[in-house]
């Protein structure tokens, strides 16, 4: 089954078909924190997806040599090494972007899709493809990331990467920015929005309900 | 004393790792369908997180910290840089470890909170609590503090998810945001609540 399916479909499966962050719930404690601009979401992306792609890389040229008792602990080094040196370059390169990111850049390890990535299929498959799988996987969670930094800048503060798009109340413009969009809970909604015009487009992700409500019966006359 | 108090406080309700940070939304989400198992994972990184905190706060502070290796005569020693890879490693140690003696000593909290741990290790609850304490310089009394006060107000955050999600099949959802949509929804609802504490200054 695994042979069916060509590198393109490995690439682009998981950003619409497949999205981690939308349909599989994985790697969202990070993905919310960091929107609240465009610049901080744009790094993320990077530094997730890099990290997905490598770890990926990684652990699929040695996968047969990682005995299965410990292949854990194996890919949890592999992962948090690659963090480091993620942290490392923004530390230097970026420092202001690091500090803003604070403590998301270290929980990229705990991220679900990483290590969820790792153990589904690079385990299985061979190096090159498992790249492929992680740039894919990387780039479903940077096109959340992305939109919802976007939607939250642009109308939490009118701006995009720090430049003026709509022009401020303040500064004599007729745009009067609505503060809740860089507020902790407007993330929350936006994914919830994002989920239900994504399910309305593509029935089939949507989900049963549990339960329904027996339709009212009519009064016995 | 009252700093400590305050510290509890503002863990738990100004800086709900939950609802203010979005830390651990993942089996947040996952596990909240029913109020039972929200409150057993609840308790188990309330657990994990008073243990874990002042274990990679006594690590970070004797071992990696800028020097920190002075007591072994290395006193030019920064090696901060390897916070990451040792708190992982501490925490998922310190979860197996937990996971085995509760397995032989205390048999019916193992059956409780036993298929929890292994989420745990991966919750990143566990891991932000550490580079949280990294990142404000915790001495270890407030590390201890801030271990229950952070594992407390995620368990707290859960456990009432859990008992909107059990109502809420009573209610009529349209048919696209049925399950996550709603979820996030009312997640969303819950934190512009907690956000009322943000006022407080302590």
């Amino acid at each position: 089954m695994a042979k069916s399916i060509t590198a393109r479909e490995v690439l682009f499966d998981p950003v619409f078909k497949n999205n981690p962050v939308i349909l599989q719930i994985l790697g969202i404690c990070s993905a919310l924190a960091v929107t609240s601009n465009l610049n901080t979401s744009l790094v993320m992306a990077i530094a997730l997806t890099s990290v997905t792609a490598f770890s990926n890389l990684f652990i699929a040229m040695i996968r047969n040599q990682i005995p299965s008792s410990i292949r854990m602990i194996v890919q949890m080094v592999i992962i948090a090494s690659l963090v480091i040196v993620v942290d490392q370059i923004l530390r230097a390169y970026a420092f202001t972007l690091a500090k803003q990111l604070s403590v998301f850049v270290g929980l990229i390890i705990t991220n679900c899709i990483v290590m969820g990535r790792a153990e589904a299929f690079a385990m299985q498959n061979p190096p090159w493809r498992s790249f492929l799988d992680g740039i894919g996987n990387g780039l479903g969670y940077s096109l959340l990331l992305i939109m919802l930094g976007t939607v939250r800048e642009l109308f939490g503060a009118g701006k995009l990467m720090g430049y003026e798009i709509l022009p401020l109340d303040t500064n004599g413009g007729w745009y009067v920015p609505n503060g809740l969009l860089l507020l902790p809970p407007s993330a929350f909604f936006l994914i919830g929005f994002f989920i239900w015009a994504l399910r309305m487009w593509k029935k089939e992700q949507q989900e049963k309900p549990d339960f329904r409500l027996a339709p009212q019966m009519k009064e016995e006359e | 004393m009252e700093q400590l108090l305050s510290l509890f406080v503002r863990a738990v309700f100004i800086e709900n790792m939950a609802l203010a940070f979005f830390l651990g939304i993942c089996s947040f989400i996952a596990i909240s369908k029913k109020v039972e198992t929200a409150i057993g994972l609840g308790i188990a990184v309330i657990v994990v997180q008073t243990i874990t905190l002042p274990a990679n706060n006594l690590v970070y502070t004797y071992l990696l910290k800028d020097g920190a290796l002075a007591w072994a005569g290395l006193p030019e020693l920064d090696l901060s840089y390897l916070s990451f890879l040792t708190f992982i490693g501490v925490i998922a140690a310190i979860v197996q470890i937990l996971e085995m003696t509760l397995d032989r000593y205390l048999p019916a909290l193992y059956n409780a909170l036993g298929i929890f741990l292994p989420l745990i290790t991966v919750n990143c609850v566990i891991m932000a609590g550490a580079l949280f304490m990294q990142e404000r310089d915790y001495n270890f009394a407030e590390s201890v503090v801030y271990g229950v006060g952070s594992g407390f107000s995620w368990a707290l955050a859960i456990a009432l998810l859990a008992g909107i999600r059990e109502k809420l099949k009573y209610a009529d959802v349209p048919n696209g945001l049925q399950g996550l949509g709603i979820t996030f929804i009312i997640i969303g609802l819950m934190s512009l609540g907690f956000m009322s504490f943000s006022g407080i200054q302590l």
